[in-house]
C-alpha cells in the first residue's frame, strides 16, 4: 500500500474510534434512575397518538393519555375496577334505575383555574353526540335517553336528550334502561367534560382540525397538564396543580413514548430507557417467565381472539360444519406452542369472570364428534369438501395461528382450508362486506360487562359480519336484560343468549387475550387488572427499590 | 448551463403532475377507506367524517380542489392525525430523515470511497477480494438484520451507545446512521472500484506514470475525478433513497422521521398524508437526480467543455 493510502487509512480510523468512544460517554444515568428520583414515570405507550381531543381520538395508546390529563365523573379503581369518585364526588340512582344524579366536586377545577360545573358536561355531551363531530365512540353515551336520535341527526333538539344541569354542581342523567355499567362509562374518554371556552376560540365546537390541544393552548382537568408534545418522539405530561385531588398524585410527570416496534420497546426496557412498557414480544416471555423476580407481568385481558364465520356461505352455512371446525381446535396445545402459554383457551365470546359471569362451555376439544359432525354435513373424512378460505390481517402472530388451525384441521378432518393474508384496510373491507368465508378478529371490552361482547350479535350488528341472526337472542340483550331485576337474573338471561348464539357457533372462539407488561421493580400502585387500566393517580416509584437492571440482564436475545 | 437546469425543471413539471395523479386515483381505488376502522363506525358518523374532509363531493372535484390547494402549498389536513396538517407532519419528520440521511450518506461515502479506491489499487489479489466480498455482505445484509445486531452488540452487551431515539440522548445518531448508510456504502465501494479500474487503465494514467509522478498523486489528481463520476451520479438518487427509505432503521431505532409517515399513512389510508409525502419526495428525487447531473457534467471536463461554450 501506498505511504498516502496508509496515512488515510489511520485517519479514517481514528475518526470511527473517536465516534464511537464519544458516544461510548452516554453510559451515564438511565432514564429509569433519573425518573425514580424525580418522580418522572417512563412509560412505553405503543404508538404516536392521534391527537388528544377526547371527542375525536380512538385508540388504547390515546385513551392513555386523555386519562392522564382528563378525569371522568367517575374512575376505576386500578386494584378493583370498582367506579370511584372523578369528578363527581358521589352519584345516587334513581328507584327504578333509570336516572342518575352525578353530584360534581366543588374542588373540581380545570387546569386554568375554572370551577367544573354540571354545565360542562351538558356542552361536552351535546358536542359529544353531535352528528357533525363524526366522534366515532358517541354511542358509548347512547344508553341516554335520546341520545342515539341526536347523534343520528333524526333529533336536533339537544334538549329533549336525558341530560340536565340542575345546578352548577348537579348533573341529572335520565337513561333509556337501567344500564349497571353506566357509571363504567364515565372513565372512557369519550365521556370526559371539555373545556367550552378553550375549544370555541379555536374554532367552531365540531371542529376537528383546531389547534385547542397544543401544549400552549390545552386545558384539561386530570391529574396532569400537558407540558410538551414532540412529533412520534415523546409526550410530556406534569403533575395538575389545579386538580382537586393532587395530594395522592405522587408522581411529578409522565413521559409517553410511542414505541411501536415491541421488539425495540423490549430493548428500551432493557437498558433503562422505559419503566413500562407497552407490551412484550412473544418469543421473550419464556425468557422472562423463567426470571427470579421477572420485571414479567401477565394479567388476563378482557377480549377474545375469535374467528368470524360467513354463516352466509356454503358450507359454512351448516351448523355442523361450523362446530366440526371448533371442536377439532386443540387450544391448548395452540396456547402452548404457538402461543408460549400466555394465552388462555376460549370456547365462548365473552370472557369468563366478566362481573361474575361466567359463559356456558358448550363444546369441548373433540376430534370423533368433529368429525362426525362433518359426515353428517355430507363431508366424510372431509371427501367432498369443496374449500374454504381464512383470511387475516397481515401480522406474524395471526399468521401463527393461522397455519396451526389449517394443519389442525387437515389432520383431523381432512379438509383443506387456504389461508390468506390481507392488508389491514383490505381485511377490515373484506370483513365489513362479508366478503370471506372465515375471518380473524378480535375485540377488546370497552366496560367490563357481558353486554359488551353479545351486544355485537344483534342482528345486522355492525361489528356481528357473520349472518348470525336470531329474533329472541335481539329480545334478551335489547329487552329482557335491561329489565332484570337483580343482577344474577340479568347474568343468567346473558348466559341464555350466549348458549344461544354457541349452539348456531357462528364464530370460533379461540383465546382470551393476556395483558403482557414489563415493568421495573421501582414502579408501585400498578396492579395488573382485567381491562388493563392504569390509573397514574395511584403509580409511584420507589428509588430505593432495585432499579438497575440485573434481573433483565440475562434476558434472551 | 442555465438552460440545461432550466429544460430539466421544465421537465419535471409533467413528471411530478403524473405521479400526482396517479397516486391521487390509486389511493381511491385501494380498498377500504380512512374510516374503517375494527370497531364499525355508525353510517350517521362515517358521512360527518367524510364531509369534514370533503370526501362526499365528487371525485374530480376533489382532485381540482387538491390541485388548487397544492399549487397555494397547502397539502391539506391528516386523516389519522386531526388537528395536524400534512405540512405540519412533513415538516416534523422531514429534519430528522434528512439529517438521518445524510449522515448515512457521509458514511456511506467515506467508507465506499476509501474501500472501492484501496480494492482498485491491486485488482484480482487477495485484498480486493476481501474488500469487495464484504461490500457484496454489505449489500445483500438487509437494514432490519443488520440494525438490531449492531443494537445487540454495542447498545445491550457492550453498553456503549443508546439502543433508540434520535437527538434525546448523546450517541443515539450512530447506530442508526451506520445501519442505514452501510448498504450504500457497500454499494459506492463497489461503483469506485468499477470506476477508479476503467480509468486506471487509460493513457493520461500511463503518462502520469511514466512522468514518474507518485501513486497518492496519480490517485488524488488525476484518477480520482474520473473514477468517482459513477460515484457522483449515484448521489443523488441514493440520497433520496435514503429519505424515502429510511423507514426500516426508523421504526428499528425509533426515530421520529418522515419515512414511518409514509408507510403508515398507505397503511391507513391517510390520502392526504400518501399524496403529499409523495408529491414532496418525488420532487425532491427529482431535484436530486438533477443536482447529481449537475455534479456529474462538471467533473467531466468534455461536458463541462459543452456547457461552457454554450
Amino acid at each position: 500500500m501506498s505511504r498516502s493510502l496508509t496515512i488515510i487509512w489511520r485517519h479514517a480510523l481514528l475518526v470511527t474510534v473517536l465516534t464511537l468512544s464519544l458516544g461510548a460517554c452516554t453510559g451515564g444515568e438511565s432514564n429509569v434512575e433519573q425518573g425514580n428520583r424525580d418522580g418522572i414515570f417512563y412509560y412505553g405507550n405503543g404508538s404516536e397518538p392521534q391527537g388528544l381531543d377526547p371527542h375525536v381520538v380512538t385508540g388504547v395508546p390515546e385513551s392513555h393519555i386523555a386519562r392522564a390529563l382528563f378525569e371522568g365523573l367517575a374512575v376505576k379503581n386500578p386494584y378493583t375496577l370498582e367506579p370511584e369518585p372523578g369528578v363527581a364526588q358521589r352519584w345516587d340512582f334513581s328507584d327504578d334505575g333509570r336516572v342518575i344524579t352525578f353530584h360534581i366536586n366543588p374542588k373540581a377545577r380545570w387546569s386554568n383555574g375554572d370551577p367544573m360545573t354540571a354545565h360542562d358536561y351538558v356542552w361536552s355531551w351535546q358536542r359529544a353526540m353531535n352528528p357533525m363531530m363524526g366522534n366515532q365512540y358517541a354511542y358509548m353515551l347512547f344508553a341516554i335517553k335520546n341520545a342515539q336520535a341526536y347523534a343520528s341527526g333524526k333529533l336536533k333538539d339537544f334538549s329533549k336528550v336525558g341530560v340536565k344541569a340542575l345546578n352548577d354542581l348537579t348533573l341529572q342523567v335520565t337513561l333509556n334502561e337501567p344500564t349497571p355499567y353506566f357509571i363504567q362509562l364515565m372513565d372512557h374518554y369519550s365521556t370526559f367534560a371539555v373545556h367550552r371556552p378553550t375549544i370555541e376560540k379555536f374554532g367552531k365546537a365540531t371542529d376537528r382540525f383546531t389547534r385547542w390541544t397544543r401544549p400552549e393552548n390545552i386545558v384539561s382537568n386530570g391529574p396532569f397538564t400537558l407540558k410538551s408534545w414532540q412529533l412520534n418522539r415523546r409526550l410530556e405530561v406534569e403533575k395538575s396543580q389545579t386538580y382537586w385531588d393532587k395530594d395522592k398524585v405522587k408522581l411529578n410527570g409522565v413521559v409517553f413514548f410511542p414505541t411501536e416496534n415491541i421488539v425495540s420497546e423490549e430493548r428500551m426496557f432493557r437498558v433503562g430507557q422505559l419503566h413500562y412498557t407497552n407490551d412484550v414480544p412473544l418469543d421473550k416471555l419464556p425468557v422472562y417467565s423463567s426470571q427470579a423476580n421477572s420485571p414479567l407481568a401477565l394479567a388476563p385481558y378482557l377480549g377474545t381472539y375469535y374467528y368470524l364465520i360467513n354463516t352466509e356461505r356454503a358450507p359454512m352455512n351448516d351448523v355442523r360444519v361450523r362446530k366440526a371446525l371448533a371442536m377439532s381446535i386443540d387450544r391448548d396445545t395452540l396456547s402452548a406452542t404457538v402461543l408460549k402459554g400466555a394465552v388462555k383457551p376460549a370456547y365462548s365470546i365473552t370472557p369468563p369472570d366478566t362481573t361474575g359471569y361466567f359463559p356456558p362451555k358448550l363444546f369441548h376439544y373433540d376430534v370423533e364428534k368433529a368429525r362426525q359432525l362433518l359426515a353428517e354435513a355430507g363431508y366424510p373424512n372431509g371427501e367432498g369438501w369443496p374449500g374454504a378460505e381464512l383470511i387475516y390481517n397481515t401480522h406474524e402472530s395471526h399468521r401463527k395461528i393461522a397455519v396451526a388451525l389449517q394443519q389442525m384441521w387437515k389432520e383431523q378432518l381432512n379438509i383443506n382450508i387456504t389461508l390468506a393474508n390481507q392488508e389491514w384496510k383490505v381485511y377490515l373491507n373484506s370483513t365489513q362486506q362479508m366478503d370471506f368465508d372465515i375471518a380473524r378478529r378480535g375485540w377488546l371490552g370497552d366496560y367490563v360487562d357481558p353486554n359488551n361482547f353479545l351486544d355485537m350479535f344483534l342482528t345486522d350488528g355492525g361489528n356481528n359480519m357473520t349472518g348470525f341472526a336470531n329474533a329472541e337472542y335481539d329480545d334478551i340483550i335489547l329487552n329482557q336484560a335491561p329489565a332484570a331485576k337483580t343482577k344474577a337474573e340479568r347474568l343468567a338471561l346473558f348466559s341464555k343468549a350466549e348458549t344461544m348464539l354457541m349452539e348456531q357457533m357462528p364464530i370460533l372462539p379461540i383465546y382470551t387475550y393476556t395483558s403482557k407488561h414489563l415493568i421495573q421493580p421501582s414502579v408501585k400502585g400498578l396492579p395488573t387488572n382485567l381491562m388493563d387500566s392504569i390509573n397514574l393517580k395511584y403509580v409511584w416509584l420507589d428509588p430505593k427499590a432495585d432499579s438497575d437492571n440485573t434481573n433483565t440482564e440475562n434476558s434472551g436475545q | 448551463m442555465w438552460r440545461f437546469i432550466g429544460g430539466r425543471l421544465l421537465q419535471a413539471i409533467p413528471v411530478i403532475l403524473v405521479v400526482i395523479t396517479a397516486t391521487f386515483f390509486l389511493v381511491r381505488m385501494a380498498p377500504g377507506g380512512p374510516f374503517d376502522d375494527e370497531k364499525v363506525v355508525l353510517p350517521e358518523v362515517k358521512a360527518a367524517l367524510e364531509a369534514q374532509y370533503k370526501l362526499d363531493q365528487p371525485l374530480l372535484l376533489q382532485y381540482g380542489a387538491y390541485l388548487g390547494d397544492l399549487m397555494q402549498g397547502d397539502l391539506g389536513p391528516s386523516f389519522k392525525y386531526p388537528g395536524r396538517s400534512v405540512n405540519e407532519l412533513i415538516g416534523a419528520g422531514l429534519p430528522v430523515t434528512a439529517e438521518l440521511g445524510l449522515y448515512a450518506l457521509m458514511i456511506a461515502v467515506f467508507i465506499g470511497i476509501l474501500a472501492g479506491v484501496f480494492a482498485s489499487l491491486k485488482p484480482n489479489t487477495a485484498r480486493d477480494y476481501t474488500t469487495m466480498s464484504l461490500a457484496m455482505i454489505g449489500i445483500c445484509m438487509p437494514s432490519f438484520l443488520l440494525g438490531p445486531l449492531l443494537v445487540l452488540v454495542f447498545g445491550i452487551h457492550l453498553d456503549w451507545l443508546p439502543v433508540s431515539g434520535w437527538g434525546d440522548i448523546p450517541g443515539d445518531k450512530i447506530l442508526p446512521s451506520i445501519t442505514l448508510g452501510s448498504a450504500y456504502a457497500a454499494y459506492i465501494a463497489r461503483l469506485s472500484r468499477a470506476g477508479m479500474l476503467e480509468v486506471l487503465s487509460q493513457d493520461y494514467i500511463r503518462t502520469a506514470r511514466a512522468k514518474g509522478l507518485p501513486q497518492w498523486r496519480i490517485i488524488t489528481r488525476h484518477a480520482l475525478r474520473g473514477g468517482l463520476i459513477p460515484v457522483v451520479a449515484f448521489l443523488g438518487p441514493a440520497f433520496a433513497g435514503l429519505l424515502a427509505g429510511s423507514f426500516v432503521v426508523e421504526t428499528i431505532f425509533q426515530i421520529p422521521g418522515l419515512g414511518r409517515f409514509y408507510v403508515q399513512a398507505a397503511f391507513n389510508r391517510d390520502y392526504t398524508m400518501i399524496l403529499g409525502t409523495t408529491v414532496f419526495l418525488s420532487t425532491l428525487i427529482v431535484l436530486f437526480n438533477l443536482l447529481s447531473d449537475i455534479l456529474a457534467a462538471w467533473m467531466n471536463p468534455r461536458l463541462r467543455a459543452q456547457f461552457g461554450s454554450r
